[in-house]
């Protein structure tokens, strides 16, 4: 998954393993390149490697195998003070016995940088996330939102160029976490700083990032830009793992082109579908389309959408959308979204109706 | 999207916070709904917890009243406390008030009169020879003294007794000293009175010999009252003590006994005359004090007496600090003879050393204990814990086999040929002895509560220091130790006071110059019998504790003390 040069990538890890037992590998394989001034996300269930891959390049903990280079220099035997990267912590890891102002001096200070020229930047960070007045306070007296707030100025008041994020918004509620997430992106946009970020939700990571990489089993899933991930998943893990999606399972009958298979489904119907990782008639598969693709309004349905049957189960009303559940070639769980608008028909359960989508936003993907 | 947490200090919700402002800002007080004021009302629906919480310590609260608090209470109070000498001897604590101690001359007839009075009561009483001992902690020898004046003063009231019995038998009678003294209403109880009847009928005095004979209508109803109550004997048949004599004669010879006319008067008549014949062989109080022992003539005791006479004395708290009272007020003892100033000055000493060796060598263990893995943590942590589970007595017995000359480390030493077999070191029996054995059992005290307040110290600390580029070193020493005080701390104190009452082991390890303020207090407890002293000395490592206590919650803040969580 090399998508770019190695040369001028700013952070890399190169064919990178980790096992803390000798028995099971927690990163299998690691190889990803980041230019400058990118904020790249890794996403992933927990246990998914994503947090060691982030220790490794902080240097909290050793690469089994492979390397892993900042700016073109191989890090895995410099420690971790020499690394000059910047890192909030999940739980913020303020110290406690000092004031707010001598949290954000404490890097600058081992730097032995001057007392002048520290106040400047202490004063200048504090600033930049709008906490110039706390500076006489200790941690404990500040909210989750201000902690965090500080946590940031203090990863970015030495100016690193690199700045790792380990899960720094989940103790927040939702409102400042999604405040929170705007502020982050755009200070790391403004400064410039490349910024690899770990977290487990998904909205944040699509909402925040320039590009996600999903981890999954030790393994980086997919790597791309928040909207490609999206809508055009790589492998059902992705697709699953990223927003809603509905699949119907099958199996491929033929390959029509380049970018169409025929599918038949398990309950006999055949559908036109876009092959991903498909390759052949007879492979099993899982045809993935996301819920907000699927139109009912016979008015609004595109030309050349294909439909199919489907008994209405359950309407569920929730304010902006309506989510509608309904039975779809034996499958009981699939969704799909509408928008509340005043035209919108509710549909009631036990009704039949008839559900279509255009073939290209029906992807055949991987059948594990 | 509005920032709700950059200015915390202007919620306009309604907050507790904001409630109770607002119920500042009101005019009167809050009012719960039933217009009672809040404040009652809440504390009326939390009597019964109250109630019920005081309920449940209450067991716990009355058994550490009874025998925690009030015995410190009563051993402080011991410290101050000295009414055995005016109860002893009340007579002489009076007649000694106008006595000007440190003129350097004895007082005069009227003292020795009293204390021979107070001394023979206390000899009957058998509480001379305990005055004695209280008194001989503050001048030597007084404890003989009184123990042979107690016998002595017998010869005083002999002298009397034996001139008016020559003159007639009946004066060493119970009987007519009975009839004489004694009201009728109860000669005739006392003579009804059979075992059966239990308690004696109470001597009461005849009407009008009071007034004839003063003294020895005094001394003779105490004779009569103890005879009944302490000796279980009837005064009719009791001859009375000499003393009553010595009171006889001083009654006739001072005033005349024409007025008296109950039984006897003639026998008194006639004693009363030969009182007055120049034949009569008188004794002065103060030489018979003298013949008893020369010391009563020496200003001396009369001194030591008078500033110990008041009921309460500041004698112990000197002497525990070294000084002592003298008639020109407190002053500091001779040099060799000062010991407690340097027993506490040593106790704190070799309690800052032992408090400092455990720092250093619990340190390193708590920090490891608490970045190990649970299982392996907990090995260890046995292996801390270990110490607890065996007697002190055995470990401080242990450390007397390593430490001694003839001692498993001496004989490893020789073997290995680093000590000469006939220069053994000396390792027990002194302060290093101590501080060894008393560093390691005071050690888990020490790890335990470091332990405690390392585990609450997430590694992300030393992490986010270490990525914000400290060193190992930086990293340990601005961020991890600082937040490891509390736990250094609550570990000094407990250490520091638990050793500077240590006894057990200075007293099997500490030989002479290992010992503790602890041992003297102990020695004065259970061997010299100055609980006085003892009391004042642990008066006084009270107070040490509790002023470091306050200096170190001025210093370092008590809040800051985690013992756990």
């Amino acid at each position: 998954m090399l998508d770019q040069g190695t040369d001028d990538a700013f952070v890399a890890f190169e064919r990178v393993q980790k096992s803390y037992d000798g028995e099971t590998l927690v990163v299998k394989d690691l190889n990803l390149s980041m230019p400058k001034g990118e904020f790249l996300t890794m996403l992933g269930p927990s246990g998914s490697g994503k947090t060691t891959c982030l220790m490794m390049l902080a240097g909290f903990e050793t690469a089994t195998h492979g390397e892993i280079k900042l700016d073109g220099q191989p890090i895995n035997n410099i420690s971790p003070h020499k690394r000059g990267i910047g890192m909030v912590f999940q739980n913020y890891a303020l110290f406690p016995h000092m004031t707010v102002a001598e949290n954000l001096s404490f890097p600058l200070e081992v730097r032995k940088i001057g007392k002048s020229d520290r106040e400047q930047k202490v004063k200048r960070a504090l600033d930049m996330v709008q906490m110039g007045a706390f500076g006489g306070r200790r941690p404990a007296q500040l909210s989750g939102g201000q902690q965090q707030r500080i946590a940031l100025a203090r990863a970015l008041v030495f100016e690193p160029e690199l700045v790792l994020m380990d899960e720094p918004l989940g103790a927040l509620d939702k409102q400042l976490r999604e405040h929170m997430q705007f502020e982050i992106t755009n200070l790391a946009h403004q400064l410039g700083i490349t910024t690899v970020y770990v977290t487990h939700d998904q909205t944040e990571a699509l909402t925040m990032s320039d590009r996600v990489a999903v981890f999954d089993d030790g393994r980086i899933q997919q790597l791309d830009a928040p909207d490609r991930l999206y809508e055009e998943p790589q492998n059902s893990f992705v697709a699953q793992f990223i927003g809603e999606n509905n699949t119907l399972e099958g199996k491929v009958l033929e390959m029509t082109g380049s970018d169409r298979c025929v599918v038949q489904l398990d309950d006999g119907q055949k559908i036109e579908a876009k092959p991903v990782n498909v390759e052949k008639a007879g492979d099993r598969t899982r045809v993935s389309i996301r819920p907000e693709r699927v139109e009912f309004n016979k008015d609004r349905m595109q030309e050349g959408a294909l439909t199919l049957k489907a008994e209405v189960l359950e309407f569920i009303y929730m304010g902006d959308i309506f989510r509608t559940r309904l039975r779809v070639a034996g499958n009981d769980d699939f969704v799909i979204k509408t928008r509340n608008a005043p035209d919108q028909v509710r549909l009631t359960p036990g009704s039949q109706i008839e559900i279509g989508w255009m073939p290209e936003d029906c992807r055949a993907l991987d059948a594990s | 999207m509005t920032d709700a947490t950059s200015d915390p200090d202007k919620i306009e919700a309604p907050t507790p916070d904001n409630a109770l402002r607002a119920a500042d800002a009101a005019d009167g007080p809050m009012l719960a709904a039933d217009g009672t004021p809040l404040k009652k009302s809440l504390n009326r629906a939390l009597r019964a917890q109250k109630l019920r919480a005081l309920l449940l310590i209450a067991p716990l609260l009355i058994f550490v009243l009874l025998t925690f608090i009030a015995p410190i209470v009563d051993m402080l109070f011991r410290s101050v406390e000295n009414q055995i000498v005016s109860e002893t001897l009340p007579r002489t604590t009076r007649a000694l008030a106008d006595f000007d101690a440190g003129t350097g001359e004895i007082p005069g007839e009227p003292v020795y009169e009293a204390a021979y009075y107070d001394i023979f009561l206390a000899s009957e009483r058998k509480e001379h020879t305990r005055l004695g001992s209280r008194l001989n902690y503050e001048q030597t020898g007084a404890s003989s003294l009184f123990r042979r004046s107690g016998r002595g003063l017998d010869d005083i009231g002999e002298v009397y007794q034996d001139q008016f019995e020559d003159l007639d038998e009946n004066w060493d009678e119970a009987e007519p000293w009975a009839e004489m003294m004694g009201s009728p209403e109860w000669l005739n109880a006392q003579r009804g009175w059979t075992e059966e009847d239990g308690a004696m009928p109470e001597f009461e005095l005849r009407e009008g010999v009071a007034e004839v004979l003063p003294k020895t209508a005094e001394f003779y109803e105490i004779f009569a009252r103890f005879t009944q109550v302490e000796d279980e004997d009837s005064p009719l048949e009791e001859e009375p003590w000499s003393m009553v004599h010595t009171a006889l004669y001083q009654d006739l010879a001072a005033g005349d006994v024409s007025g008296y006319d109950g039984p006897h008067a003639e026998m008194l008549q006639a004693a009363d005359e030969l009182v007055d014949s120049p034949d009569f062989e008188t004794v002065s109080f103060t030489d018979g004090f003298e013949e008893v022992d020369e010391d009563w003539a020496d200003p001396e005791i009369w001194n030591t007496i008078k500033m110990y006479a008041p009921p309460y004395t500041t004698g112990y708290f000197l002497n525990a600090v070294d000084m002592e009272k003298t008639v020109d007020g407190p002053q500091l003892r001779d040099e060799d003879e000062r010991i407690y100033g340097l027993l506490f000055k040593r106790t704190m000493f070799m309690s800052m050393v032992i408090t400092f060796s455990c720092i250093a060598l619990g340190y390193p263990v708590a920090y490891l204990l608490s970045n190990l893995p649970a299982r392996s943590a907990n090995l260890l942590m046995i292996l801390v814990l270990l110490p607890f589970w065996t007697s002190l007595l055995v470990r401080t017995s242990a450390w007397k086999v390593m430490l001694q000359q003839q001692g498993v480390i001496n004989d490893v030493l020789v073997w290995l040929g680093l000590v000469a077999d006939d220069s053994r070191l000396v390792m027990i029996n002194n302060q290093f002895g101590t501080i060894v054995a008393m560093t390691h059992i005071l050690l888990p005290f020490m790890i335990l509560p470091m332990y405690s307040v390392m585990s609450t110290i997430p590694p992300s600390f030393v992490r986010a220091a270490r990525s914000l580029g400290a060193t190992n070193w930086t990293a340990f020493w601005r961020v991890y130790f600082p937040q490891s005080v509390p736990g250094i701390g609550a570990g000094s104190i407990l250490v520091f006071i638990l050793s500077i009452g240590y006894y057990i082991t200075p007293e099997i390890v500490g030989g002479t110059t290992g010992t503790f303020i602890s041992n003297r207090i102990a020695y004065h407890i259970s061997s010299s019998l100055n609980w006085g002293l003892a009391a004042a000395l642990g008066t006084i490592l009270l107070v040490v504790v509790l002023v470091l206590y306050w200096a170190y919650d001025r210093i370092v803040g008590i809040d800051n003390v985690k013992l756990g969580g």
